[in-house]
C-alpha cells in the first residue's frame, strides 16, 4: 500500500526541452487510438489519438462541446468507448467501468471533488478503501498515511488531518481530493477544472500541487478552460475541436493565439515553432 | 505570453528548488507547509472546541443545557421531580424513546426518515405478546428473536422500496405508519389487548438486580474498562504523533466517566419505594440494555466500515458511490436497523405495560423520538449525529412528558410545548446546518 511505488524517475538522462522540462519519449502510459464515442446520432469523439507519458501534465483544451468530458470519461471507465483503442503501457485493455480504471492506476479528480463535507480529511481519502483489523477499522494507520501523502505533496496548509472537510477552503479542498487520487499507486491522475472554483492564491497552489505529481512521475491530464492555467502547468497540449483532437503540441512550441486559434477554428495560421508537432485530423 | 512565467522551475526529479518557489507563493508564506498532527495543549483544544461551536457544529451542548433547564424548570414546580423515585421513573420512561430514537438516529444519518418505526415496534411486541399468551406460550429464548427478525424483515423490506424502486422514504414508511397500525389492530384481534404473564419477560422492562454490591461492580468494571480504553487509545495516539486530545483532557473524560457512574449507582442503590415498608433498590436491567445498545451501535457507526458508510452516504451520496459504496445496500441496512430498534423499543413497551394494548399510540412514539434524535444533536439533513445523540434526546423528551404530568399540565398544552421543543431543536439544527455549510 506504499505510495512510493507509484513514484517513477522520469527525464532523468536530462532529455528536457528548452522550458526545462522533459520532452516524452519511450512508450505512453496511456495512448488512444482512433477512439470513438457517439451518444445515438450525435458524434461525440471522432478517431481520438492521444499519448500521455509518465511525468508530463497533458492539458486537454476545447470549448464547450469539444468531447473533453467524454474522452475523461471514457477514460475513467464511465463511458465505454464505441470504437478504436486503449492502450496502457503499451497493451490494448478495455475500461469498461470505474473500477477497470482504478485498478489499472487511473484516478479522476471530478471537477465537483466527490468530498464527503461531514468527514475529515482522513476519513475522505480512505472512503470506500478503509483499512481494517478485524471488524474494526485501523484509523492510526490510515491517518499516518494520510499525513505522509499530504505532506509529500508539500502544498497542504491544513491544521489538522482530523477537522472535517466543510471547514477546509477551495484550494484544500482540492489538495485533499489530489492526495486521495495519488494515495493508491496511482499512475495516471486526470485533473477536471481543478482551478474553475479557486482564487489567485489558491490557483497557484493547485497547480504547483500538479507540477509535483509530474515531477513524482505521474501523468497528469489537465482540463482546463484557463489558457493562463494551461500554460502555467502544461508540458503537453492536447486540443479537442467539435469531437476530434486538431493538435497535441509541447507547449513550449505554442503561444496562447495559436491556442486560441486552435479551440475556437481547429487549425492555426501562425507558424509552429519546430517540426516536432503533429497537427493532424 | 505566460509560456515564459515560470523560468526558474527545475527539470523533473529535482524535488527541491520546487519548494523554494512555494515559499514565495502567498499562500505558504502564511501557512505551515505540512498538516500539524501533533498533541494540541488544553488551552487550544478548548478554543477549538470554542470555534467548532460557533461554526455551528455545537455536539452535545444544546442537549445538555436542555437537560439542565428541564431538571430546574420541573424542580421548581414540584419538588418530587428530581425526587430518587420520579428519577429512576424518568429513565424508565426514557428508555422506550432512547432505544427507539437510536434507530431514527440511523435514518437521519442517511439523510432518510421513518414515519413507520412507532407502529413496527409495536407490532414486534404484539408477536411477542401472542406468541407469550394462550395455553402453550412459546419459549422466551424464541420470542424475543422471531419479533426482532419480524421487525427487520419489515425495515428490510421497506428499504428495498426506497432504495430499488427509488420511492421517497417519506411515503413509503408514511404508508408504513398506516398499514402497521392495521396489522397491530389484525394481531391484538377483538379484545384489543394481549396481556403477558411471562415474568422473564417483562423482567426485560422492570426487572433489576437486588444485590446492591453488583451495582457497584457492574458500574465499576464498566468505568474501569472505560478509562482503560480511552487512556490506551489517547496515549498511542500521543506517541505516535497523530491527531490526540491532551493529557489533561484524557482524565478529564475519565473523571467525568467515573462520577457518572458513580452518580448512577448511588441513584439506583436509593430506595425508590414510595412505601416505607417496602423498599425497591437496585440495578434496573433496562438501564443496562440502553448502555448495551449504545455501545454497540457507537462502535459500529464509529469504527466499522458500514458505519462509516452511513455517514458518507449522508454526507454526499454521490462521493460515497463513486467511492464505490454500494449506497443502496447501506441506506436497506440503516433502515433495517432503524426497525430493530423499534422492535426492541416494542419489547421494553409490552414489558413496561404488562402486554400489548390497542391504546398505545404508535404514531405519538415515533414522533417523540424523531424529536429526541433531533434534539440530542443529530441533523435533519443527514450525515451528523452519533447513537448517544439519541439517548440523551430520550431523555429530554421523556423528563418533559414525566415533568409535564407531575406539574398537572393539561394534554392539550403538553401536546404544544412537546411540539414547540421540537421547533426549538429543528431550528438550532438548520442555523447550525447553513452555517456548517457557508464556513469555507
Amino acid at each position: 500500500m506504499s505510495d512510493s511505488d507509484a513514484i517513477d524517475a522520469v527525464g532523468e538522462d536530462g532529455d528536457t526541452d528548452r522550458r526545462g522540462r522533459p520532452v516524452p519519449t519511450g512508450v505512453p502510459l496511456l495512448e488512444l487510438r482512433k477512439l470513438s464515442k457517439h451518444f445515438g446520432a450525435v458524434e461525440a469523439l471522432t478517431e481520438v489519438d492521444l499519448q500521455v507519458h509518465a511525468g508530463v501534465v497533458t492539458a486537454l483544451v476545447g470549448d464547450n462541446g469539444a468531447g473533453k468530458s467524454v474522452t475523461l470519461k471514457t477514460i475513467a471507465g464511465i463511458h465505454p468507448p464505441d470504437g478504436g483503442l486503449i492502450l496502457w503501457e503499451g497493451r490494448p485493455v478495455h475500461i469498461r467501468a470505474p473500477k477497470d480504471a482504478a485498478s489499472l492506476g487511473i484516478e479522476t479528480v471530478y471537477q465537483d471533488l466527490a468530498l464527503c463535507n461531514n468527514l475529515d480529511i482522513v476519513q475522505n481519502m480512505f472512503l470506500g478503501r478503509e483499512r481494517s483489523r478485524g471488524i474494526f477499522m485501523d484509523e492510526d494507520s490510515m491517518e499516518t498515511a494520510a499525513v505522509e501523502t499530504l505532506k509529500s505533496l508539500r502544498t497542504t496548509t491544513v491544521k489538522s488531518v482530523r477537522q472535517t472537510v466543510a471547514s477546509l477552503s477551495g484550494g484544500q479542498r482540492q489538495a485533499v481530493a489530489v492526495a486521495k487520487a495519488v494515495m493508491w499507486n496511482s499512475k495516471l491522475v486526470i485533473m477536471d477544472e481543478p482551478t474553475a472554483a479557486l482564487g489567485v492564491a489558491q490557483t497557484a497552489m493547485v497547480l504547483a500541487m500538479t507540477r509535483r505529481l509530474a515531477e513524482r512521475g505521474l501523468a497528469v491530464i489537465f482540463v482546463s478552460h484557463n489558457f493562463n492555467d494551461v500554460f502555467e502547468v502544461a508540458d503537453q497540449i492536447a486540443v479537442l475541436y467539435l469531437g476530434r483532437l486538431v493538435a497535441s503540441i509541447p507547449a513550449a512550441h505554442l503561444d496562447r493565439q495559436m491556442v486560441v486559434d486552435l479551440v475556437t477554428t481547429g487549425t492555426t495560421t501562425r507558424a509552429i515553432a519546430t517540426s516536432t508537432n503533429q497537427i493532424g485530423a | 505570453m505566460a509560456v515564459n512565467a515560470d523560468p526558474d522551475r527545475s527539470p523533473a526529479g529535482a524535488l527541491e528548488p520546487v519548494g523554494v518557489r512555494d515559499e514565495a507563493t502567498p499562500l505558504d508564506a502564511t501557512a505551515p507547509a505540512a498538516p500539524d498532527s501533533s498533541v494540541v495543549s488544553l488551552d487550544a483544544y478548548v478554543r477549538a472546541y470554542v470555534a467548532r461551536v460557533r461554526s455551528g457544529d455545537s455536539g452535545l451542548l444544546p442537549v445538555v443545557c436542555g437537560l439542565v433547564l428541564i431538571s430546574v424548570i420541573f424542580q421548581v414546580s414540584n419538588s418530587h421531580f428530581l425526587g430518587v423515585a420520579n428519577l429512576v421513573n424518568w429513565l424508565q420512561q426514557a428508555s422506550l424513546y432512547m432505544v427507539m430514537a437510536m434507530g431514527i438516529v440511523f435514518v437521519l444519518l442517511l439523510g432518510e426518515i421513518d414515519l413507520s418505526a412507532g407502529y413496527v415496534g409495536l407490532v414486534g411486541g404484539a408477536i411477542a405478546a401472542e406468541m407469550l399468551s394462550g395455553t402453550h406460550p412459546w419459549p422466551l429464548g424464541l420470542v424475543i428473536p422471531i419479533a426482532l427478525l419480524t421487525t427487520a424483515a419489515i425495515g428490510f423490506g421497506q428499504g428495498l422500496l426506497i432504495t430499488r424502486l427509488g420511492l421517497p422514504a417519506f411515503v413509503v414508511t408514511l404508508a408504513g405508519l398506516l398499514g402497521w397500525e392495521g396489522v397491530l389492530l389484525l394481531i391484538l384481534g377483538t379484545g384489543g389487548t394481549v396481556p403477558i404473564n411471562d415474568k422473564y419477560f417483562t423482567d426485560i422492562a422492570t426487572g433489576y438486580f437486588t444485590n446492591l454490591t453488583l451495582s457497584w461492580v457492574i458500574v465499576g468494571a464498566l468505568v474501569v474498562i472505560a478509562a482503560f480504553v480511552l487512556w490506551r487509545r489517547d496515549n498511542r495516539r500521543r506517541s505516535s504523533g497523530l491527531v490526540a486530545p491532551p493529557v489533561a483532557l484524557t482524565v478529564m473524560k475519565i473523571v467525568a466517566i467515573a462520577v457518572a457512574g458513580t452518580a448512577l449507582v448511588l441513584l439506583v442503590n436509593a430506595n425508590r419505594s414510595i412505601l416505607k415498608v417496602a423498599p425497591i433498590r437496585g440495578m434496573p436491567w433496562f438501564v443496562l440494555e440502553v448502555m448495551g445498545l449504545l455501545l454497540i451501535w457507537t462502535l459500529f457507526l464509529g469504527r466499522t466500515r458500514p458505519g462509516r458508510y452511513i455517514y458518507a452516504i449522508g454526507g454526499n451520496k454521490e462521493a460515497a458511490r463513486r467511492a464505490g459504496v454500494s449506497t443502496k445496500w447501506i441506506r436497506t441496512m440503516g433502515f433495517t436497523i432503524c426497525s430493530v430498534n423499534a422492535g426492541a423499543a416494542g419489547m421494553l413497551i409490552a414489558g413496561q405495560s404488562g402486554g400489548m394494548a390497542t391504546s398505545i399510540d404508535g404514531g405519538q412514539l415515533v414522533l417523540y423520538s424523531i424529536a429526541a434524535a433531533v434534539i440530542g444533536g443529530t441533523s435533519l439533513f443527514g450525515g451528523r449525529g452519533k447513537a448517544i445523540h439519541g439517548v440523551l434526546g430520550g431523555l429530554v423528551i421523556a423528563g418533559i412528558v414525566n415533568g409535564m404530568a407531575l406539574t398537572g399540565l393539561s394534554a392539550q398544552l403538553q401536546y404544544v410545548i412537546t411540539g414547540l421543543v421540537l421547533l426549538v431543536a429543528v431550528t438550532i439544527d438548520a442555523v447550525s446546518h447553513r452555517r456548517a455549510d457557508t464556513t469555507v
